[in-house]
């Protein structure tokens, strides 16, 4: 319980262990190094595929709550096992490509947009000294490695050889390139005021106060943009099941499909996060409240907090059209994106 | 070890960096073409970090993949004549661009030869983004502006060719 506490020390200690390990049995700095990007890599892996698992049915049973139904009931206890025996039909699914489609294309479009959704987690700082690594430009590289994850989208809907995944493709790139514009200008407000892009040292900067009351604004721009940027409902053009039955992902089967909805959940978990370290303090706790929780407890609580306001969004609003996306986009959150730079400029220069 | 692990990642970046350009001007699938822009634009964005220059690194995948390559496949997937089938990239002018190719190539090549490159003795920028941000405001401020101006103008120009008058 008490390392929880002192995460810093915690990472300390392991590494002083493991590079005296090293020293002790001769082996070469570079073989340590190894190891522990691949022990790393296959922590956050199954980090993303049990909290994967655990979204989905959280999404399915909010969903049903909200709808007055149970929802899953069947597999396990209030059906906690439903979205394990689901993994498990898509693995053991047949491998369907269409007779139409570019070979290479299709295969490789769900790695394209899982690989970038994985990579955010890069950045994500779970609890003092708990973090992959602590890059100085942390929320510049989140948002680089965001837009690659679109070509991924593209490529889906253009190599399934069908309208509807075409289209799906289509819209998904004008929106994304759209509201990346706006996530920039919401985040900046934050980076202004800190003067720093690295996660570490924009959660120390909050320390006192939330960064929520000083941008409010900024913080429903993001979780707007965010929304748009993750491709969920509302602003779920790309699949928009009434219109194009599954968007870019309609003949996609199997692992493939799990592939796609592994990197959704995934990114909603990482856009989650950054919302909480940029406006919520991160991993400390509320100011001025006497309750001691381990920091990566109160990181989680608040990221859930924030997943759980994006299914919200989900279940309560209405699909809108892709002229009135694109309107909201550019007419709206894009000039409330600049007063909202132009307010906390004006303030830190009086100040 | 250092260096010889920055040797090897500068060649293996390079030749990815190479082997996509000549795709990009060979295949004959243009949505293909694109996706090896993608590629090639990401590994001189490996090559950039290898030589922390972290900023420059993300910028380029920010601006070139995340909004040129994905602007290039919406225009290609809007105008669907072209993916319908294999569209041949070279016409009767081959031989005459191959020369003036060539002759590009042999210039830069004797430019690089001649130039005396100064080694900075300056050890490693720290944060490099700081840095570059305080000269675009400090020193370097009215070229910054000025090619502001000159993206507005293409904005503008883009918008007046594409609206619709209402008259």
């Amino acid at each position: 319980m008490e390392l929880l506490f002192n995460t810093q020390e915690l990472i300390d200690s392991i590494n002083i262990f493991l590079t005296n390990l090293c020293w002790n049995y001769n082996i070469p700095s570079w073989i340590l190094t190894v190891v522990i990007m691949a022990v790393v890599a296959g922590i956050v892996a199954g980090f993303v595929a049990v909290n994967t698992m655990m979204l989905v049915l959280a999404e399915r049973k909010i969903a049903a709550h909200m709808q007055d139904r149970l929802g899953p009931m069947r597999v396990g206890f209030h059906g906690i096992l439903q979205t394990v025996a689901d993994a498990i039909k898509l693995v053991l699914k047949e491998n369907i490509m269409p007779k139409v489609a570019d070979k290479t294309m299709f295969f490789l479009a769900p790695i394209i947009v899982f690989a970038p959704a994985m990579m955010a987690y890069v950045i994500l700082p779970w609890s003092p000294g708990i973090i992959v690594s602590d890059l100085n430009l942390g929320v510049l590289y989140l948002l680089a490695v965001g837009s690659i994850g679109v070509i991924g989208i593209i490529m889906a809907g253009w190599s399934s050889g069908n309208k509807y995944s075409l289209l799906g493709g289509m819209r998904s790139a004008a929106q994304v390139v759209s509201y990346e514009v706006s996530m920039v200008l919401s985040i900046l407000g934050v980076i202004m005021l800190t003067g720093s892009l690295k996660m570490g040292e924009l959660v120390n900067a909050q320390k006192d106060i939330w960064y929520i009351c000083y941008q409010p604004l900024g913080f429903l721009l993001y979780l707007m943009a965010a929304t748009a940027e993750c491709n969920r409902a509302p602003f779920d053009m790309p699949e928009a099941e009434s219109e194009l039955v599954a968007g870019f992902h309609t003949e996609y089967g199997g692992i493939k499909f799990a592939m796609f909805f592994l990197a959704e959940y995934a990114n909603i978990f990482a856009v989650s996060a950054v919302c909480t370290t940029l406006f919520l303090g991160g991993w400390q706790g509320i100011p001025g409240l006497p309750i001691t929780l381990p920091p990566i407890v109160w990181f989680l609580i608040k990221t859930y907090a924030i997943v759980f306001i994006f299914m919200w969004f989900r279940w309560t609003y209405p699909r809108v059209r892709v002229d009135q996306l694109m309107t909201f986009g550019w007419k709206l959150l894009v000039p409330l994106g600049f007063i909202n730079i132009l307010i906390t400029g004006l303030v830190m220069v009086i100040k | 070890m250092e260096g010889i692990g920055q040797i090897i990642t500068f060649y293996i970046l390079a030749g990815i960096a190479v082997i996509s350009a000549i795709l990009v001007i060979s295949l004959r699938n243009l949505v293909h073409c694109v996706i090896s822009l993608a590629l090639m634009m990401l590994a001189i964005a490996g090559l950039y970090i290898t030589l922390f220059a972290e900023f420059i690194a993300m910028v380029q995948i920010l601006i070139y993949i995340g909004a040129v390559v994905v602007l290039f496949l919406f225009l290609i997937m809007l105008t669907l004549r072209l993916t319908d089938k294999d569209i041949k990239q070279t016409n009767e002018q081959k031989g005459i661009s191959f020369i003036l190719a060539g002759l590009l190539l042999f210039l830069l090549v004797t430019v690089l030869n001649r130039t005396s490159w100064n080694i900075s003795p300056e050890a490693v920028v720290e944060n490099t983004t700081s840095k570059i941000g305080n000269l675009l405001l400090t020193t370097y401020v009215f070229p910054f502006e000025l090619i502001s101006v000159v993206l507005l103008a293409c904005l503008i120009g883009a918008i007046v060719i594409a609206r619709k008058d209402k008259d």
